[in-house]
């Protein structure tokens, strides 16, 4: 009975409603599309093996202990201080390479914090040395 | 009008990525003077968790099997950038073993993945 009713019947998709259809497409991938950029701190790490003679005068040594202290050339220092700091020491000689050294317990956070305090103070030459 | 609305529908189509890799849960650290990635077409994220798992690819991995993979994929993409998505409480030696194992690698461009500070 109700297949001969469908049968009859001139079958077709019905067209008004197509423009709330692909609106609701529309906000289903305008919400679900998430641009999420890809943002960081870029580093690029010394080639294996690499081993470079510096001038002791072209390096400054940042050193962050476990609990997150920091030594730069043999002072202790605030983090808020680095970008000073290494403002000034840049300025006295722009080929300064500043050598970070972690410990093995530093919070990789604090890590982030001084690399990014670098590079705020326009720190290009940055060299990560192996933890002791 | 649904002109519009199609034209719109299939840009957000297009732009919609949905082969999104949930890595580890990781609380990324926060930084201020984060760079944009140029291209997304060379990154390979890897993610390392507080714990100390590492995952590249959806795939949970031991320290010493990320020189292998990472030297395949630098090997068919020379232009390799590393987008570390590190937890921010981890501890620097594992970054550092993470560090060598790249470098042995040879895929040295590293992006420490952060966010703004809130």
């Amino acid at each position: 009975m109700l297949k001969n009713k469908e049968r009859n019947r001139d079958v077709e998709i019905p067209q008004g409603s197509l423009a709330d259809i692909a609106f609701l497409l529309l906000i289903f991938f305008l919400v679900t599309t998430t641009i999420d950029m890809d943002k960081g701190l870029e580093m690029v790490l010394p080639a294996k093996g690499e081993q470079q003679e510096v001038n002791k005068k072209n390096i400054s040594n940042l050193l962050v202990n476990a609990s997150g202290n920091i030594l730069l050339d043999e002072e202790p220092i605030q983090l808020r201080d680095i970008r000073p700091l290494v403002s000034q020491k840049l300025q006295a000689n722009p080929n300064l390479i500043i050598s970070v050294k972690t410990d093995r317990r530093t919070k990789y956070q604090r890590y982030i914090d001084v690399l990014d305090e670098l590079k705020g103070s326009n720190a290009t030459r940055i060299s990560i040395a192996n933890p002791e | 009008m649904p002109d519009i609305v199609f034209m719109l529908l299939i840009f957000f189509m297009v732009s919609t990525v949905l082969r999104e890799y949930q890595g580890l849960s990781v609380i990324l650290p926060e930084a201020q003077n984060i760079e944009k990635l140029e291209t997304k077409r060379h990154v390979t994220y890897a993610w390392i968790s507080k714990d100390g798992r590492i995952s590249i690819d959806d795939k949970i991995l031991n320290m010493n099997d990320v020189r292998t993979i990472m030297y395949d994929k630098r090997v068919n993409d020379p232009q390799i950038i590393v987008s570390l998505r590190a937890d921010k409480g981890s501890d620097m030696g594992l970054i550092t073993d993470f560090h060598e194992e790249l470098r042995q690698a040879d895929a040295l461009k590293v992006n420490y993945s952060s966010r703004t500070e809130a």
